[in-house]
């Protein structure tokens, strides 16, 4: 009995464990490479989890288990029902929000461990004493004894400062995202201007001066707080400035960066399944990050250094009736009519329809459209949602088939021979001024080149520009009508004249 | 001599580590982005681990403790609301192969 718990508790069997459990991450996530195996991958990832945590809790002195279960049976009780209820809409705010608790709990545990060591990482006297012991001949001999705590390796020092000042970024970061996602706080930029970069490259200055500090034995808690406080402040500075339609980038850097935070603390702790699973996030969040950036045409440097088009997509937003042009107003009959004579009719969907819980009723009608022998197929924008692969979410959840989605690259050269594109709330995405006009600020940026098809229905609630603040030249064209109203009683709307033709 | 070679061993096991991520992560659809997004989340919130080691060691005064419930408490939230939510979605995307038939029940 005693031999099976000195090994079940041994260093090896432990670290053995975790090898199985970082193993099973990988084979995990090797199954989200299609949608069959994707269900049976991401639950070998999670028994993979399981089983690390079995692991760090067979470490031999591991106590506290009051306290550990009381963290557990707290974070199951949010954690849960928040996964359960959540809509498939507000998923990029979700996805903010765990990622942003997983960044906080990064730099929380960097600053236990810091105080931990003695509010050091360097070495110091932890108590002197003096004792008193008898000799071989009988005689006192009093020996002076300093406890000194050794110094800790600057590498850990180092991974651990990483660590805090990285996992407090992300924590703010991710929690202001997830209030721009919310609509708690405006979607569009927010900065101090051309001061922005100035102070952000100050806050980046001081939290690293703070950590190079205490990486070289400063002794003081309070320091620690203050680089922790200056991440904070940085995590917010770069978010707040940075606009709705960049957030798709934002929700991957922050990704990553907790993934990359969580590697390091795996180092600072010496814990390989920590360093893994954090390098595979790290990877992830890097991969989506750049194939986002690609997809918007921007750098992700651009888009850190702050503003999503500086003060021009504001300007933009304020000018929406002064375009010159008129739009053309259509009805649901008319848009019926229209649907039910095409041959071929894209679905261009966009965040304004996940908004309106449309997709349900949008397929609804495509199917009637189908019974007449309209050929469906959706084009999906990489953008089109609030964070990567969004929109196909939304659809997957509405029954679309697979075949329709059709990707940017594909769906672009369709548009000549599609009659009528039907777009629902999808606005940035489809503006033919990120291809002709060099002064917009989405200047340069992909789009679904829906104004080369036969003739174009817009679904939109007002003329209010969108998430980005800029306006839309698309509503000018003389092909395009505008369907003004919610999108989803105005799909229900088409379909319900549709049926009558 | 023996903390250099930790410490060269976890920077192996480091960048080894990327390199699968890299390798593993590109081969991902982009119709499954959001579910790689939220699962590699889930994973991440592996940090608790870190909670939990630190909560084992003596010594710990009353902050400390509070600091690392919370930390084990954002964890769980992570681990658990990540891969939960990751599953819901997966589940909708499993029944479409069979897009045929109409009135099957959908997601989970």
């Amino acid at each position: 009995m005693i031999l099976a718990t000195s090994f079940l508790q041994s260093e090896s069997f432990i670290y053995v464990l975790y090898i199985i459990a970082f193993s099973l991450f990988i084979q995990g996530l090797r199954g989200l490479a299609g949608p069959t195996t994707a269900v049976r991958g991401n639950r070998t990832a999670a028994v993979g989890m399981a089983i690390a945590v079995v692991a760090t809790l067979l470490y031999p002195g591991e106590g506290n288990w009051g306290l550990i279960a009381l963290g557990i049976a707290i974070g199951t009780a949010v954690g849960v029902p928040a996964a359960r209820n959540v809509k498939m809409t507000a998923m990029p705010q979700m996805v903010a929000l765990f990622n942003g608790v997983g960044g906080g709990a990064v730099a929380l545990i960097s600053w236990v461990e810091f105080r931990h060591h003695g509010s050091t990482y360097g070495h110091h006297v932890v108590a002197s004493t003096v004792h008193t012991l008898v000799g071989p001949g009988g005689e006192s001999v009093s020996v002076g004894h300093a406890i000194v705590q050794p110094a800790v390796p600057t590498y850990v020092a180092i991974f651990s400062v990483f660590a805090a000042i990285v996992g407090s970024v992300s924590f703010w970061g991710s929690n202001i995202a997830f209030g721009k996602l919310q609509e708690i706080i405006p979607g569009r930029p927010i900065s101090f201007g051309s001061a922005q970069q100035a102070i952000n490259g100050l806050l980046v200055v001081l939290a690293l001066a703070a950590g190079i500090d205490l990486i070289a034995g400063a002794e003081s808690e309070w320091l620690f707080i203050g680089m922790l406080v200056l991440a904070a402040l940085l995590g917010n500075a770069v978010v707040l400035p940075i606009g709705g339609a960049d957030m798709p980038v934002v929700i991957s850097l922050l990704n990553a960066f907790t993934g990359l935070s969580a590697a390091a603390t795996g180092v600072a702790l010496n814990n390989p399944a920590l360093i893994v699973a954090g390098m595979i996030v790290g990877a992830s969040g890097s991969i989506l990050t750049n194939l986002m950036a690609v997809a918007m045409n921007r750098s992700i440097p651009a888009i850190i250094a702050g503003g999503f088009g500086g003060g021009g997509a504001v300007e933009g937003a304020e000018g929406a009736g002064e375009h010159a042009g008129t739009v053309k107003s259509t009805s649901a009959q008319d848009a019926a009519i229209q649907l039910a004579y095409a041959s071929r009719v894209v679905i261009v969907p966009g965040y304004g329809m996940a908004v309106a819980q449309a997709q349900h009723a949008v397929r609804e009608l495509t199917k009637e459209l189908e019974k007449r022998g309209v050929e469906i197929s959706y084009a999906i924008h990489p953008v089109a949602g609030r964070m990567p692969g969004h929109m196909n979410v939304l659809l997957a959840e509405a029954d679309v088939p697979y075949d329709q989605l059709k990707e940017m690259e594909d769906a672009n050269p369709e548009f000549q021979r599609t009659d009528v594109s039907l777009v629902i709330g999808a606005n940035d995405v489809t503006n033919p001024a990120a291809k002709n006009t060099p002064s917009s600020p989405i200047y340069g940026m992909p789009i679904l080149e829906v104004n080369d098809s036969q003739s174009v229905i817009v679904i939109k609630r007002s003329m209010n520009p969108g998430f980005a603040g800029i306006e839309n030249e698309l509503y000018y064209d003389p092909k395009t009508s505008m369907l003004f109203g919610d999108a989803k009683s105005a799909v229900s709307e088409i379909a319900a004249e549709l049926s009558q033709i | 001599m023996i903390l250099a070679s930790v410490l060269t061993t976890n920077l192996a096991i480091l960048v080894l580590a990327g390199f699968i991520g890299f390798v593993v992560i590109s081969k991902v659809p982009n119709t499954l982005h959001t579910p790689l997004m939220s699962g590699t989340n889930a994973i991440h919130g592996i940090v608790l681990l870190g909670g939990l080691l630190l909560l084992g060691l003596s010594g710990l005064d009353g902050l400390s403790k509070v600091l690392l419930v919370i930390a084990v408490a954002f964890g769980t939230i992570n681990v658990v609301g990540g891969f939960l939510v990751t599953d819901r979605m997966l589940e909708m995307f499993k029944s479409k192969p069979k897009p045929k038939a109409e009135d099957e029940e959908g997601g989970s």
